[in-house]
């Protein structure tokens, strides 16, 4: 589904990934993980197409696309999904109305009908449901004056109505308290198909206790320094990262 | 007579029309004091602290036919049809060039005692009814634009609603221009006057049936009695050659509230100034403005809000999206008059800048001479934030589609303060006309 190759980002000139090695199969989930300031949102960012990064080496294949080939909304439309660490408030635009503009873009770009307004509806109340979401939220501002934990949930929601082949959510579990945790998880969980694969990027290990990974990256300095399964997880929660990164920094 | 407008041309215009010596006593006394100070004041220039920032050269180069307004012909529903706002169950006066057409009129009174229609009319059948409004301005902040509506109004529109009484739908006044030849000259004169405790929504547009030069020189007078509620939106979608220089006088009673809402989306030029007089405890007003603007466009938007009594609030946003080469200017004053304890106001003004090459301008003032006042002011300008622009892209929309939405949006919070949900709804559809693909069209609202 997803093939990184020995990826080399860089922002300004500075470069903040050196090389990143990472296959993800379809109807895998996996965990990136790693210390503040360690790449992971820059990883999650590029993979989505965020202008302020630039790739200086190596490659990036969707679903057997050259995914750094494309403009963002070209990925979106392809079935690339980023939850964003902190989404943007925008005053004037609804919720809904912009919930369907995008739902829609993205069906026209797979050969499918537009939704009109009342089918739209249907399913966007469905999927606010599923998330115990406030139906007030549909007419108000898209993001503005929501909570950390509201704005987490919008992601989520616009991830399940986007119904995306490539899932990336960037520290969607902070600011969530336990209860917005599970519903959350379990959104995410919903997601989980055979044909789509999902990559978390977190700091802690709890929302992994909720959607467990096939496999766990910790990224540390810009590198991917050790991969395993979910025991990893638990051995970071166990013992922190500074063991990783005195590893990584050893010559 | 055609000419371009000066001073002593008006004056000519008007001894030879029919205006100085029509209606009542009281009326013929307040147009020939009006046209005095014409003749005496001039036209505002460069020099004047009020016009700094506007020039008129524009206006004043076009050869304006002084005697018209008189044209006879009234065009067909069909012409005006795409400007009418709501459904057919809305009373809706109809103006071209300033004049009452009953043909494309419709009253719906719903309410008992609601006058609604002819301001010329009005006077006319109780000639004296009307004595304590349509006084010429004061001095102070009017211009000889205000004083040239005064002396020469011909009709307008007028909507006195009794005491307690609510009219269920809004009601619309529409003002065409049609000036094909000589460029028109037109002075709209509307009254709207609530009674104690009423509530009524009026919409005030401008729009024009072929793309030529002209003028409207617009005067609106608002007076709100004790409790009244008015939720009043003007939109000027005049063509793209127009000049329009429109006034609201507003007068709030104790307890009153006025909601007033500006959406230009056409005209070469367009002045909009407001003065709301919060004359009694408690009265609230909510002054917005919106506009998107591109080529050559010049938005003028001047405010004044007079605190005179205890504990009034007023609430000022205006928000502007500038492209191409246009530019907006906004002076906003807010006079807090001894004894006016308890003031609340507060007043904003954002331009969302599309293009290198516009310009804008805010200038607000305060003057306190009360104590325990709240007010403040705050200005920005600024661009399509980049951030706004990827997450919307990272959902699937294209550049265009992306910068539209935000566009649309930043001008939405201002429609957002409109009571009516059918006249906001109407308002943001003449907004989707002129901004499209990220851009500002330029007489999208008039095509």
């Amino acid at each position: 589904m997803l093939s990184v190759r020995d990826l080399h980002v860089a922002v300004l000139g500075k470069e903040i990934l050196h090389g990143i090695d990472v296959e993800v199969g379809a109807g895998e989930v996996h965990a990136v993980m790693g210390p503040n300031g360690s790449g992971k949102s820059t990883l999650a960012q590029v993979l989505a197409g965020h202008p302020g990064y630039t790739v200086t080496r190596g490659l990036a294949r969707f679903a057997g696309k050259d995914l750094l080939a494309m403009p963002p909304e070209e990925r979106a439309r392809e079935g690339v999904f980023l939850a964003f660490q902190y989404p943007v408030e925008i005053p004037g635009v609804t919720n809904a109305e912009f919930l369907r503009a995008s739902v829609n873009a993205v069906r026209r770009h797979r050969g499918l009908d537009e939704l009109d307004a009342i089918d739209f509806l249907a399913l966007l109340k469905q999927k606010m449901a599923d998330l115990e979401m406030d139906p007030s939220f549909m007419r108000r501002a898209l993001n503005e004056g929501f909570s950390g934990g509201e704005k987490k949930r919008n992601e989520v929601l616009q991830m399940a109505l986007l119904e995306p082949r490539l899932a990336l959510l960037d520290e969607t579990d902070s600011g969530l308290d336990i209860d917005a945790l599970r519903t959350v998880a379990a959104g995410i969980n919903r997601l989980r198909r055979p044909d789509n694969a999902i990559v978390l990027v977190t700091h802690y290990q709890r929302l992994l206790g909720y959607v467990e990974p096939d496999r766990v990256h910790v990224l540390a300095g810009g590198r991917i320094v050790r991969s395993g399964d979910k025991q990893l997880a638990l051995e970071l929660e166990a013992r922190g990262y500074e063991w990783l990164e005195a590893e990584a920094a050893r010559p | 007579m055609s000419g371009p407008i000066t001073a002593a041309a008006l004056v000519a215009a008007f001894e030879q029309s029919a205006r100085p010596g029509s209606g009542p006593a009281w009326l013929v006394a307040r147009r020939r004091v009006a046209m005095a100070r014409v003749a005496e004041r001039g036209l505002p220039g460069p020099r004047d602290e009020d016009w700094k920032y506007t020039s008129l050269t524009p206006l004043l180069e076009v050869p304006f036919d002084l005697g018209a307004g008189d044209l006879d012909g009234v065009p067909s529903a069909a012409a005006v049809a795409p400007f009418v706002a709501g459904p057919a169950s809305w009373t809706r006066l109809v103006f071209v060039n300033g004049r009452y057409a009953a043909k494309l009129s419709s009253i719906h009174p719903d309410a008992r005692g609601v006058r609604i229609g002819s301001l010329a009319v009005a006077i006319e059948t109780e000639p004296d009814a009307l004595e304590r409004h349509l006084a010429p301005p004061g001095d102070e902040g009017a211009d000889a634009f205000a004083d040239l509506n005064a002396a020469s109004w011909v009709d307008g529109a007028l909507v006195q609603v009794p005491d307690g009484a609510a009219l269920a739908e809004p009601i619309q006044l529409l003002f065409v221009a049609t000036a094909p030849g000589a460029a028109a000259l037109s002075h709209p004169r509307t009254l709207i006057a609530l009674g104690k405790g009423s509530r009524a929504t009026v919409l005030e547009s401008y729009a024009a049936l072929d793309p030529d030069a002209y003028l409207v020189n617009a005067v609106s007078e608002l007076a709100l009695d004790a409790g009244a509620e008015l939720d009043h939106v003007v939109v000027t979608a005049e063509s793209p050659r127009a000049f329009h220089l429109g006034r609201l006088d507003a007068r709030l009673a104790a307890g009153s509230r006025l909601r007033t809402c500006a959406a230009a989306f056409g005209g070469r030029l367009v002045r909009r100034a407001v003065r709301a007089r919060l004359d009694g405890e408690d009265a609230a007003c909510h002054l917005s403005g919106v506009a998107a603007l591109a080529g050559q466009q010049h938005l003028d938007t001047r405010t004044v809000v007079d605190h005179l009594r205890p504990r009034c609030v007023s609430r000022q946003l205006f928000k502007n999206v500038l492209d191409g080469r246009s530019r907006a200017v906004f002076s906003g004053r807010v006079v807090v008059h001894r004894g006016a304890d308890g003031t609340d106001a507060h007043q904003t003004n954002k331009n969302l800048l599309l293009s290198d090459d516009v310009e804008a301008d805010s200038k607000p003032q305060l003057e306190i001479f009360a104590d325990d006042v709240k007010c403040s002011h705050g200005a920005s300008d600024g661009q399509i934030a980049e951030d706004a622009v990827f997450y919307l892209k990272s959902r699937g929309l294209d550049e265009a589609a992306a910068r539209t939405l935000l566009t649309r949006g930043f001008a939405r919070e201002v429609l957002d303060r409109i009571g009516s949900e059918p006249v906001r709804e109407w308002c943001d559809a003449r907004l989707s006309t002129v901004l499209r693909e990220g851009r500002v069209v330029e007489g999208g609202a008039h095509a």
